[in-house]
This record gives structure tokens, sequence and C-alpha cells, in this order.
């Protein structure tokens, strides 16, 4: 009798937080996940639908918002700047990223410390509506309205987050393999592009992927950059978009849930990386 | 990983740096120091090789607009004739007249205040959940964090959407629910408005807390909780009296993040409500866009981003100072 009334509180004293624990976790996971539910469920139902109430278990999925959006020649060509942007600039910020984070780490040159900081600063100090100065210097320059004068100010503004990741990846590595390499003649290019690069694998899969997500969803350049229609990304297109067609729900549902699900997949594909990146980056930073 | 990454550096660190070939080198001084000449110029061409590019690209488009926007706020420009006159500070003077800009600054305000407090809260409560040894603590991590790697745009439109005063969901469940007297056009109201849009970007934004404050958390030495547990601790004071003090410069660095990303809203102003009804939204960084881009005061539109920039500055850096690791 005695065993048995002793029991049932020292079970529960155990599991009666941890089943707390795991609703008021579980409530946060459901707020977060329900609007995106919400609209790729509304993107598959018709706007008159949606207005009446979306089902939450839609009866017949309805494909034509879909192909409505993506018969919107504006729309496609939205979709296709962003690959397009989002591809270059990643590619120019890898190479050009890990090139200069090795220098800082690994190089002896005069003046690399200044360098090093004035990078920096940009990294930390807020710069509001640094976007005017910008565009007086692309009209200065003929690139306003152009796709360069996009990729290349994105390309800057991306640096010195993936310098700071990167120079920290570097300076972490062993130097013996490198020394070793050294002693058997091997040029310091040769160094870099053979031996430290294949090693920061981890490091510049975090750099790629941040720098994906951060110039897919960029929007303020691209609205002050960019006057003509063709040239746009997805997120100033969605904009005008949403001012032409607000009123057709299940349209614009569909048209934001294609611009929404590449990046979800490539943060559920490489969500590890994005975590991990972000968690190391707050301890050390 | 990050257990690796720390031994790795120690590794790094204990082992002097070489920059002349090991003893063992075959070669004759005279040769040695050749090649050591040769190969520290090898080793400085290719640094400056492997920096000009960004050094350039910084110039271009960070060092040189920053000077222009000191150079602009002082003039009458309008951004797009060739002549301009220089007017000292007068735009400078003329913002402290501008009611809306102090009213934006103050929406500013409020969107950081409620970032600081629920945001923030719902952060840090939901890391120290997470931190505890529960199954599953990663797929609420993957859950969490899915907000803040969507787009302001998307996030916005579909806000917007659950907002809507007919057919929205947000009415729909006050209905649904009996309170039908509590339905209202939540973005349409001046009274709302604010509120509404703060929200959505809480919402949005209680991801990135969580996890910085996790990772914080996961770094505390388990030793010193124990430590405490042993010497009689309730699960309050050690919270109080070693987690919390281990993990405030990150609470520091994070409040940073947090005040100025809440104060540089834009994105998700501008595409739920465009700074309306009325100014009811208007926010700094809007503000500073419409002088520039819609009424072509670029002078006083630089200057409106200078004084900002600063006040922002100013801020963020007492807040460090504040929150420094005191030892």
């Amino acid at each position: 009798m005695s065993a048995t009334t002793l029991r049932i509180p020292l079970t529960r004293r155990k599991s009666r937080p941890r089943l707390l624990l795991h609703f008021g976790l579980a409530t946060w996971a459901i707020i977060s996940v329900f609007p995106v539910v919400y609209m790729l469920l509304a993107s598959v139902q018709s706007t008159q639908q949606i207005y009446a109430g979306v089902q939450l278990i839609p009866h017949h999925l309805n494909w034509s918002n879909y192909i409505q959006a993506w018969g919107e020649a504006t729309f496609g060509r939205y979709l296709a700047n962003s690959v397009l942007y989002t591809t270059s600039v990643t590619a120019l910020v890898l190479v050009l990223g890990t090139a200069g984070a090795y220098a800082f780490a690994r190089l002896r040159f005069p003046g690399k410390n200044v360098v090093y900081y004035l990078i920096l600063a940009f990294l930390f100090i807020p710069i509001p509506g640094q976007f005017i100065p910008l565009y007086v210097v692309l009209v200065k320059l003929h690139l306003a309205n152009t796709r360069i004068g996009y990729i290349l100010p994105m390309i800057n503004a991306s640096l010195p987050a993936a310098i700071f990741i990167l120079r920290r990846f570097f300076e972490g590595m062993p130097r013996e393999i490198e020394e070793a390499a050294m002693v058997d003649g091997a040029s310091r290019f040769r160094i870099y592009r053979s031996i430290a690069i294949p090693m920061a694998k981890p490091a510049i899969a975090v750099v790629s992927v941040l720098t994906v997500l951060t110039v897919w969803n960029e929007f303020v350049l691209a609205l002050i950059v960019f006057s003509d229609q063709r040239l746009m990304p997805l997120q100033v297109g969605l904009q005008t978009f949403q001012g032409t067609y607000f009123s057709e729900y299940g349209l614009m549902m569909a048209a934001i849930s294609i611009s929404t699900l590449p990046v979800v997949a490539v943060y559920i594909a490489f969500q590890r990386f994005i975590i991990k990146g972000i968690m190391a980056g707050a301890v050390k930073g | 990983m990050h257990r690796v990454t720390v031994s790795m550096s120690e590794l790094g660190s204990t082992h002097p740096s070489l920059d002349i070939p090991p003893l063992r080198s075959p070669k004759p001084n005279r040769v040695r120091r050749a090649w050591l000449r040769g190969s520290r110029r090898e080793e400085q061409w290719l640094g400056f090789a492997m920096v000009t590019p960004i050094l350039a690209l910084l110039a271009v488009f960070g060092l040189y607009p920053l000077a222009r926007t000191i150079q602009i706020s002082l003039t009458d420009w309008d951004g797009l004739s060739s002549t301009f006159h220089y007017i000292g500070i007068r735009n400078y003077l003329k913002a402290f007249q501008d009611g809306v800009w102090w009213q934006s600054i103050e929406h500013g305000l409020i969107f950081a205040l409620v970032a600081l407090t629920v945001m923030q809260g719902i952060g840090l409560l939901l890391a120290l959940g997470a931190d505890q040894k529960i199954r599953g603590q990663s797929i609420y991590r993957v859950l969490f964090y899915l907000p803040p790697v969507l787009s302001g745009i998307v996030v916005a439109i579909v806000w917007k959407w659950l907002y809507q005063p007919y057919g929205g969901p947000l009415n729909g469940l006050l209905r649904a629910v009996g309170l039908s007297h509590l339905e209202h056009p939540w973005l349409g109201d001046g009274a709302t408005a604010l509120w509404a849009v703060s929200l959505a970007s809480v919402w949005q934004g209680v991801g990135t807390p969580f996890l910085l404050f996790l990772a914080a958390l996961q770094n505390v030495p388990e030793e010193l909780c124990d430590a405490a547990r042993v010497d009689g601790a309730t699960r309050w004071q050690v919270f109080r009296n070693v987690t919390l003090p281990s993990i405030l410069p990150t609470i520091g660095l994070v409040s940073v993040l947090t005040f100025l990303g809440a104060m540089q809203m834009f994105n998700m102003v501008l595409a739920m409500t465009n700074g309306g009804p009325g100014y009811a939204t208007e926010v700094p960084v809007l503000h500073i866009f419409r002088a520039a881009f819609e009424l072509n005061q670029f002078g006083y539109a630089t200057a409106l981003a200078a004084l900002f920039g600063f006040m922002l500055f100013l801020v963020s850096l007492l807040t460090l100072r504040a929150t420094k690791r005191q030892n």
C-alpha cells in the first residue's frame, strides 16, 4: 500500500513538467507553421472558397491558381531573375569570400588588419538609408536599372558576414597540414586551393546557404535599383503583383507559395548547416 | 561540431606559426634566406590579390556612398538636377521640426519595445524549454526557425490575409468562438494597425533569439549548475545566479540585434500598410525612403539617415557596454 502511494507522486513529479514542456513547445511549433500551411492550403482553393473560409482538409485540389500564376509572363520572369541573381551573387561571394578570408587568416601582408576591421565595421555598424547614396553611385556609373548594378552591391553587402564566418574557420584549422605542404614546396595559392578549400567545406556550406537565403529574400536594394519590370526579382515582383491581384487571393497565395517553396526546400535540406552556423556564430561572436 | 572546432583552434594556437622552412631543410643558409624572401614576397602578393577585389567593391559600394551621405546631407539636392547648393546643417534642423519623422521614430521604438520584451521573452522561454534533455529537440529547432527564413514580403502578404476584415481567418475565428463583437479591420484602423504589424513581425522573429539563446544555454558549463544544485539551490536560484549571468553577454548581443532590426523595419510595413492608414504605421526607414524617392528631397533624406544611423549606433554601443561580461 505504502509502496504504491509512494510511486505515484514520484512518477507524476517527473512526467508532469515534461508534458507541460512539450505542450508549450508544441504550441509554438504549431503557431510557427500554421501561416505557412494556411498559405499552401489556400493556394489550392478557389478565391470564393477562401473567402468562405479556407478548408483545413481541402475536398479537392484546385491547381488552377498555380497554372494561372505560372502563366503570368511577368511572374515567370521574376522567378528566373531571382534564380539568376541568387546563383551569381552566391558563386561570387564564395570565390571572393574564401580568398579574402584565407588571406586574413593565414597570409601576412601590410594593411591586413586595417582592411579586416574596416570590413567588420560594415557588418556591425547600422547604416540605414544607405540605399540613397548607393543609388546615386549606381546612376553615376550607369548601372541603375541593370542586372550588374544589382549583383555587385549585393556581393558587397553579403561579403562581410561570409568573410567573418570563413576566416574564423580557417583560423581554427590545424596548421600542420599546410606547413607540411609548404615544406614539400607547394605555393601558397596551391595550399589555399588544394588544402584549405577542401577542408573548409562545412563552413563553405554554411556561407552558401545563408547567402542564398539572403539574396533570395532581398527586397530594398532591388526596389531602388530596378525600374524595369523585366529585371525585377521575385520579392519586388510580388509587391507589384500584390497591387494588381490582391483581391484574387487564390492566385496571390499560389504566387507566394511558388516563391517560398524553394526557400523552404533549401532550408529543410540544409537546416543542419543553417542552425549550426547561426548557433556557432552566437557562441563565439 | 562546436567542441571539435574549439579543440582545433587550441591546437593551432599552441603551435607557433611557422614562417621559416623547418630546420631539417638541406638548403644552405644563403639559399634558404633567398627562398624565404621569395616566399614572403609571394605571400604578400597573394594576400593583396585576394583582398583587392573585396576592397574595391567595398570602396565603390560601401565607403564612397557613406562619404556621399554626409556630403549630400549638407545640400538641397533633389537627386535629379546637376546643380545644388550647400545649405549647412539646415536639413538636420528641419528634422527636428518634422512631426511625422518623430512619430515614425516613436513607432520604431514601440516595435523595438514589443520585440525586446515579447519576442525575446518567448524566445528565451522556448530556449530554456528546448535546452532540457527532451525528445524532439531538433524538430522543435527546425520548426521554430522556419519563419525567419521566409521573406518579409511573403510574411506580410500572408498576415495581411489573416487580418482581412471580410473572410479573414482571425475575424472568422473570433466569430466562431462567439466573440464577433471583437471583429475588426485590424490593419485598416489606425488604432490597431501598428500592433497588428508588430505581432506579425514578432511571429516571424522569435526563431532568431530562440536559436541564439539556445546556443548560449548549451554553452553554460553543466558542472556549475550541478554544483549549485548540490549546495541546495532551487531551480529558480540556479537560473538566477548561474544560468542568467553566463548568458548575459548573449542577451546583450541579441538585444542589440533585435533593437536594430525592429527600428529599421521596412519590408513588412511597406507590404502590409505602406505606412498607413494615415501615418499610423510610418517607420523611420520608410520615411527616409519616401523623402528621397517620392518627394525627391535627397538632401533631407540623407540627413535623416545620418541622424538615425548615429542614434542607432549610440544605443547599440551603450547596450553592449552595459551587458559586457564583468571579470
